[in-house]
């Protein structure tokens, strides 16, 4: 596959975005280059590389402009290697519906748990443990739809859903620990607690979502450079 | 026969965004003006998660969030007015810098009219960082998608829009012609296009509303 060793990441192991554009790369059976990138020192190539945000992922594929923002790597992906594994669907109402819970995913519940790890005190992280607990019945909800009836959001197998939120898995389970909570239960979210044991393990995603070790590692990094 | 609703609120320059595009397609459409303190069982139903406008309705079907409805209806009607470019790099550029929009520009548009005095001043310096990236965007072309309007023109066209209306309301102005001469240039251009104007409200219509009630300022 010629095309494949002309594909660059920059990232971070631990960072479910990054995680997100190397789930796809493995779906696609792209080769590429990981550039790893420290966050606390960001490199030339970075700060060149996505001026306006300095943030991972970003893809660099030959000598063509750099690309940040996972999402959109992930859409452009798909339309360069658009035969093997597509990720979104062609219809363009399931591509809207697609393209619209990611949105939310990134814009709404994500961001939630940035604000668990920072806001101190048992009563706020109580409310926003509460909202992770809400947004996760949503999710309930969309799986049940996108589903309907087969194993992923993408239905037979892994699509673009299951990648979004496939990468925060590591994270989730992460914070139930830490915090002493489910996201995700068998009372309240039943299809996607089967869901996330399925996509734990599939070969795309499992030797990408970093082990428990190097999330705390990272944790504590967080804590300190961004409390 | 197609069916195409659309579900807004007055006057919010997001929904005026799919107003636009559905107007540059030809597409016909009827639209409903919501009123944000009392939602009609219709816009409940149709975005239950963040009850607001716009939604599309496609023969009963909805489309939510506004840059997703844009895509949407760029590859439901392929063939008149293409929005995004064909090639991969192009349209992964102009993604980028809608969500740039969404993301950075407008909040810190707004949020600097919103502000007074001291609050105002000191959010000029950010506010003008990032008008200057749209700026550097213009290159030689007349339009932020290229020689023709595109997809990051309708981004971006609540800039066009709305920036006269702000600046003659509050008595401010931000977008000049000496430090931003192709922002001005494109703005006006934008407002040219007969789609763009021929959509209500208008910029005197704007402007009007805006000097009666500062509150709908934000629509």
């Amino acid at each position: 596959m010629g095309k494949g060793s002309e594909i660059k990441l920059i990232g971070t192991p631990p960072s479910p975005y990054v995680n997100r554009v190397q789930i796809v790369l493995n779906l696609k059976s792209i080769d590429y280059e990981f550039v790893e990138e420290n966050l606390a020192c960001k490199s030339e190539l970075l700060l060149t590389s996505n001026p306006v945000y300095k943030k991972v992922p970003v893809l660099i594929h030959a000598n063509n402009p750099p690309i940040p923002e996972s999402l959109i790597i992930i859409e452009y992906l798909d339309e360069i290697y658009s035969d093997v594994h597509p990720i979104l669907p062609s219809g363009p109402l399931a591509r809207a519906d697609n393209r619209f819970w990611a949105n939310y995913m990134d814009t709404k519940f994500f961001p939630l748990f940035e604000e668990l790890r920072k806001t101190p005190g048992k009563e706020g992280k109580k409310a926003i443990m509460k909202q992770i607990i809400e947004g996760s019945q949503l999710l309930e909800e969309a799986f049940v739809k996108f589903s309907d009836g087969k194993p992923y959001f993408g239905g037979d197998d892994v699509g673009y859903l299951d990648v979004v939120l496939g990468c925060f898995l590591g994270w989730t389970k992460f914070v139930e620990k830490h915090n002493e909570f489910k996201i995700f239960d068998e009372a309240r979210t039943p299809k996607l607690l089967e869901w996330t044991n399925r996509i734990w393990s599939h070969e795309a995603l499992k030797d990408v979502i970093p082990e428990s070790e190097t999330l705390m590692n990272f944790y504590m990094i967080l804590m300190k450079y961004r409390p | 026969m197609e069916k195409v609703k659309l579900l807004g609120t007055w006057p919010s320059p997001i929904v005026k965004r799919v107003v636009w595009g559905l107007k540059l397609k030809g597409i016909e459409y009827e639209i409903t003006y919501e009123d944000h303190a009392n939602k009609s069982p219709q816009l409940l139903k149709y975005n239950p998660v963040y009850k607001k406008a716009p939604v599309l309705v496609h023969n009963e079907i909805p489309i939510c969030d506004s840059l997703v409805i844009l895509e949407y209806i760029d590859e439901t009607w392929k063939d008149a007015s293409p929005f995004l470019p064909q090639d991969p790099l192009l349209r992964a550029n102009e993604r980028f810098w809608a969500k740039y929009s969404d993301e950075q520009v407008l909040p810190a548009v707004y949020g600097y009219f919103r502000k007074q005095g001291k609050d105002q001043e000191e959010a000029r310096e950010t506010t003008l960082a990032h008008l200057k990236r749209v700026e550097q965007l213009l290159n030689k072309n007349n339009f932020l998608s290229g020689e023709r309007v595109g997809f990051l023109d309708l981004a971006f066209g609540w800039l066009a829009d709305y920036s006269r209306p702000l600046e003659v309301v509050s008595g401010v102005k931000l977008l000049d012609e000496d430090s931003f001469p192709k922002l001005c240039a494109w703005r006006n251009k934008f407002l040219e296009i007969p789609a763009v104007h021929e959509s209500w409200p208008d910029q005197e219509t704007l402007i009007a509303r805006f000097q009666k009630s500062k509150q709908t300022l934000f629509g």
